[in-house]
């Protein structure tokens, strides 16, 4: 036994506590993918946090960093006023699909156009998760909620909306990448594209941005498993991965590392 | 030899990691923890065949999985 050693165990930054999410909820891989990337780049006493509202309120309950709570949909307004008057911090937001696309739309598209030097992770899972799953500006076409229960219908409620492209088209943004919680692989380009993110604001570059697709086996109405694989079959194909602006790349242009399957939608 | 450990506390039952085991040897047990979920295991059996590639671990939403894998000679 002594020649064993630990190939895999809970980065120190996340606290050592049950989670109040739902069994098979992406949110947890999320909260140690950012832990992990932190506790990488030595940022872990450096970091302040901005929590949302949304499931993922109670961010600082896992991650053991100093944090905020903005009021639903601020957190980029108030990452921006503690980054610019702590420029010496490491600012990141955490913000669901319901706080940063629909209440929150204004603040992010602004701090995004103005380049400000903080970092969003932005977790996509098609609904409004704590309130009890009702539409969200990202529920796709046909999928039932609470608050459209024939189904969200593309003439009534219009498109789901692609953050991704959106803030990958702005001025200030320096990194915005769409990666998925799905698979293994997928799990690790996720890792990678959160670091991206935080690179570009500890280099001052810019505004980074991760787009992560994730689960809701409880508002979906399914299981883990199989809401693991609607993200695979449902979500990926409307939503493609890739990089959508990467000023570090060579040539200044939004080049992808993903291939070509990223490319479908622009 | 890789084996993997659960924290049978901490599992929610989700079964991600049965769905990601390269050996196909994760499985549902049959007892509950003190939350009322069925937890995962790995067989005693089973568990030689781990190679300890921690994907199990990767997909974990709620770290409940530790992965042990072997020291490489030399290292």
């Amino acid at each position: 036994m002594s020649a064993e050693q630990i190939a895999f165990k809970a980065p120190e930054i996340m606290i050592d506590r049950a989670t109040h999410y739902c069994p098979g909820c992406h949110h947890g891989i999320a909260h140690r993918l950012v832990g992990e990337v932190l506790t990488e780049m030595g940022l872990v006493d450096d970091t302040l946090c901005v929590g949302s509202i949304g499931c993922s309120v109670f961010i600082y309950n896992y991650l053991n960093v100093d944090a905020v709570e903005a009021p639903h949909g601020r957190a980029p307004a108030v990452a921006t006023g503690l980054k610019r008057s702590r420029k010496d911090k490491f600012v990141f937001t955490y913000q669901g699909d319901g706080d940063l696309a629909s209440i929150g739309m204004a603040e992010i598209v602004h701090a995004a156009n103005r380049g400000e030097r903080i970092s969003v992770v932005f977790v996509n899972n098609t609904v409004y998760g704590m309130t009890g799953g009702q539409m969200a500006p990202t529920t796709l076409i046909g999928q039932k909620t609470t608050t459209c229960p024939a189904g969200r219908c593309l003439d009534r409620e219009g498109a789901p909306i692609r953050m991704s492209e959106i803030i990958g088209g702005l001025g200030g943004t320096a990194y915005c990448e769409r990666a998925s919680l799905d698979s293994v692989k997928n799990i690790r380009r996720a890792k990678k594209a959160i670091r991206k993110a935080f690179e570009v604001q500890q280099q001052g570059i810019g505004f980074g941005f991760v787009e992560l697709l994730s689960g809701c086996p409880t508002n979906w109405r399914m299981d883990a498993v199989a809401a693991n694989k609607r993200i695979t079959e449902e979500m990926i194909p409307y939503f493609p991965l890739g990089v959508y602006k990467d000023v570090t790349a060579e040539g200044g242009c939004a080049c992808t590392e993903h291939g070509t399957d990223s490319k479908e939608d622009k | 030899m890789a084996r993997v450990e659960f924290r049978d506390e901490r599992c929610k039952g989700c079964l991600l990691c049965t769905t990601v085991c390269p050996k196909e040897i994760i499985c549902q047990s049959a007892r509950f923890n003190k939350q009322g979920y069925k937890v995962a295991e790995v067989k005693e059996d089973d568990m030689d065949k781990c190679t300890g590639c921690a994907s199990c671990a990767l997909i974990c939403p709620d770290l409940a999985i530790t992965v042990y894998r072997e020291k490489k000679e030399g290292k």
